[in-house]
């Protein structure tokens, strides 16, 4: 599909979440990312976004999709502006609405956002004009990383209709779990989520998504394996404790022999080394992990190029 | 509809015959068209001569309303309600009566601040009865002067906003009740189960990543409440109840004689958890997937938070067969600058005064409640648990609403008499318009 046939039929001005998302759109965003990852090189496209500016207000640190949607839009030729959050008036106690409000008016034309409070980005939406792209919403929703997640999976099966992903972890807490229970199911797979019981009973009801309360049931016959950020101090809120977490659930080569024997592993990152999984399989050949951090910009490209109507 | 028109209870009396109206009256049962003649304060025989008429084809008259849970931001927010805008936004929603709950600032913990806040609202749009904090500066540590405040008008206790924290001084609390004559009214909730959560515990909380509030949360506060009371003897009123446990722990208390009457917010009824992310079906309708371009809208953030569909169907059936006594509003206003911010950190409530018939009477058309218990939810039944009497009978004092049940009207910010304009349901057409409110004999609101 070329690029002029995917922006016909666009008609979304946010991205707040993948289950806002139907299988054919989910599939225009990984065909257009693959043609910019193509594009990059050769440096094609790059001023289709000359006339957006976009600012990057992350509420919360992060490097990794900081940095994506920061190159993807210089590589569109869109100005951007880095808030620098942690110095600026929000320390003075200016509300989120009214940061919100002055960036528009300074502006900019595309808000990528990420903040601690899930719902943040729709509040974004009802306040101002702006694009609104969200980076992470508290414990709610990441599209952006369940779509690069997804063109990876693709890339690496070929198709998800019929594959099963397990996502391992702290499921419960988890944005990247949640946009990818959407993200996945849409693109037809079968989505097993495993874990201590505090961070997974609440999917039971979830549609088409399965829960596995030990790692043999998670990853039985499964393709693809994702491994999730387990943080301490939530551990001990649940009464997770991470001696039992890693003897029960922490990946290593052996265990992987419980999913299908070519099954990959990915990893939102960053990882911690030894709880969630072990460093040889971080670096081993079943690995995606650097795949998915390397198809971060080009997704984050096509989702602004679409969003701004200018693909 | 017509902006309105709002007199006071100072007014002089109105000499007025509503004719060919529907009376229904909760009281005695009546349901029939008849003429209503009201002179000098009460219901007469026959209206003098140049009484004003009224034509009440189409309308329906019932006892005025009673509301047994407000919060007036006053004295501490004005900007956000008064004594004055709350009292309008009641008469205009047809109350005739409306409680208001000690958390202001300061805080109605003494005597003479339940004497000040009377004082205060004497020449306003509507009765204004008093509520006492039952403990002192609201802080859950120390027995407030129970005695001293019911001497001071207070008609009953609550640390509304918190339940009392703590079994021991509950207990205290309602011994010290037991040889009084009001309730403590309890706002059922165990802040340690509660923990951050901001929305009812659920597939919606769930999917939205929202921290989810237990029903446990509050039902192991009524059970509590409900045995303290069985010990001591006292009077206890369960206010907002919002889960089915609770309704059942209501229902089997007072088939073995407990003391305990309960009311339940007209937002437990009609709007449910789906409303978080983005559904703007009532209970009683078919659910549908929200519009998240509307989810996590801070007007839908409210404590206790809105319902599963399952126990607002519940609260229905648990006003129906009597288990809830009366619909009472918490009617809590806030500014917008709370409100539009992240929905985990938005204030808790919204405004009810003017909606809680509307609502209502959309559960009667929706075929979720019968007319006759909605009037007698909103009047008669929590009139009788302030100790008020409510009844359109010949030598009654006059105390009543009239309305059209079948016109509409939608709510703007603006047309509001409220000072606040905190709810999800600005924008929406409502069935039910009040027509005339009638206190002490006085018309206090006229539309």
């Amino acid at each position: 599909m070329t690029v002029e046939a995917a922006s016909r039929t666009w008609s979304q001005r946010h991205l707040l979440d993948v289950d806002g998302l139907s299988r054919s759109e989910i599939e225009r965003i990984l065909d257009l990312a693959v043609e910019m990852r193509e594009a990059r090189a050769s440096r094609a496209y790059r001023s289709l976004l000359a006339a957006e500016a976009v600012g990057l207000a992350f509420y919360e640190p992060s490097t990794r999709t900081r940095v994506s949607f920061e190159l993807a839009a210089k590589a569109l030729g869109a100005t951007t502006v880095d808030l620098h959050l942690a110095g600026s008036s929000v320390r003075k106690g200016e509300s989120l609405v009214d940061t919100l409000r002055t960036l528009e008016r300074t502006g900019v034309t595309m808000l990528v956002l990420r903040h601690r409070a899930a719902g943040a980005p729709h509040l974004a939406v009802r306040t101002t004009g702006m694009h609104v792209l969200n980076a992470g919403d508290g414990t709610h929703a990441h599209p952006t990383q369940a779509l690069l997640d997804a063109l990876t999976l693709r890339d690496a099966l070929g198709s998800l209709d019929g594959r099963t992903v397990a996502i391992v972890g702290d499921v419960a807490h988890s944005r990247v779990a949640r946009s990818n229970l959407h993200a996945l199911g849409a693109l037809g797979a079968l989505v097993r989520v495993g874990g201590p019981t505090p961070w997974v009973t609440e999917f039971d009801g979830w549609p088409d998504v399965e829960v596995a309360l030990s790692l043999a049931e998670a990853l039985d016959g499964a393709d693809a394996v994702m491994t999730l950020r387990v943080q301490t101090e939530r551990a001990t809120n649940d009464a997770v404790s991470l001696d039992e977490y890693v003897r029960d659930w922490r990946l290593d080569d052996s265990r992987m022999s419980l999913a299908k024997p070519e099954a990959f592993i990915l990893h939102p990152g960053p990882t911690n080394e030894g709880v969630e999984l072990t460093a040889a399989l971080v670096n081993g050949p079943r690995s995606l992990i650097g795949r998915q951090v390397e198809n971060g910009v080009p997704v984050r490209m096509a989702v602004m190029a679409l969003l701004s109507g200018a693909a | 509809m017509s902006p309105g028109v709002f007199g006071r209870l100072t007014d002089a009396p109105a000499s007025l015959l509503l004719a060919g109206v529907r009376v229904i009256d909760p009281s005695d049962g009546t349901d029939a068209i008849r003429d209503l003649a009201i002179h000098e304060g009460r219901f007469v025989d026959h209206a003098p001569a140049d009484a004003e008429r009224v034509d009440g084809h189409g309308l329906i008259a019932a006892p005025g309303f009673c509301d047994l849970h407000v919060h007036l931001r006053d004295p501490g927010d004005p900007a956000t309600e008064t004594v004055e805008t709350g009292a309008r936004a009641a008469a205009k929603g047809g109350f005739t009566t409306i409680c208001a709950m000690p958390n202001t600032d300061p805080p109605a913990d003494r005597p003479e601040l339940v004497t000040a806040l009377r004082e205060r609202a004497a020449e306003t749009a509507c009765r204004i009865r008093a509520i006492g904090a039952a403990t002192l500066g609201r802080r859950g540590e120390r027995v407030a002067d129970l005695d001293g405040m019911i001497g001071a008008g207070s008609i009953g206790f609550s640390d509304d906003g918190s339940a009392i924290p703590t079994d021991d001084l509950a207990r205290s609390i309602l011994s010290v009740l037991a040889n009084l004559s009001v309730p403590l009214i309890e706002h059922a909730e165990d802040a340690a189960l509660a923990g951050a959560g901001v929305m009812r515990a659920g597939p919606n909380a769930s999917r939205l990543g929202l921290v989810g509030w237990p029903p446990e949360a509050e039902w192991t506060i009524v059970e509590r409440d409900l045995a303290l009371a069985e010990e001591t003897g006292a009077r206890l009123h369960l206010t907002h109840l919002s889960t089915a446990p609770s309704v059942k722990a209501v229902r089997i208390a007072k088939a073995r004689g407990v003391n305990v009457t309960c009311d339940v917010a007209p937002h437990h009824l009609a709007l449910t958890d789906a409303w978080v992310a983005g559904s703007r079906r009532f209970a009683w309708e078919q659910p549908e997937d929200g519009d998240l371009r509307i989810a996590y809208d801070g007007a839908c953030r409210v404590n206790p938070p809105l319902a599963s569909r399952e126990d607002a169907l519940t609260l229905l059936a648990g006003l129906a067969d009597g288990t809830i006594d009366a619909i009472a509003t918490d009617h809590a206003p806030h500014p917008l600058e709370r409100k539009l911010v992240p929905f985990e950190e938005a204030a808790a409530g919204l405004i009810g005064l003017e909606t809680a018939f509307s609502l209502g009477l959309a559960a009667v058309a929706g075929g979720a409640l019968e007319l006759p218990i909605l009037l007698a939810a909103l009047s008669t039944r929590p009139a009788a648990i302030i100790g008020e009497s409510r009844s359109l009978a010949i030598g009654a004092q006059a105390d009543l609403v009239v309305f059209n049940p079948t016109a509409t009207w939608r709510m703007y910010a603006d047309s509001l008499a409220s000072a606040s304009s905190n709810t999800p349901l600005l924008g929406r057409e409502l069935p039910g318009v009040v027509r005339l409110t009638v206190a002490e004999g006085r018309v206090t609101y006229r539309s």
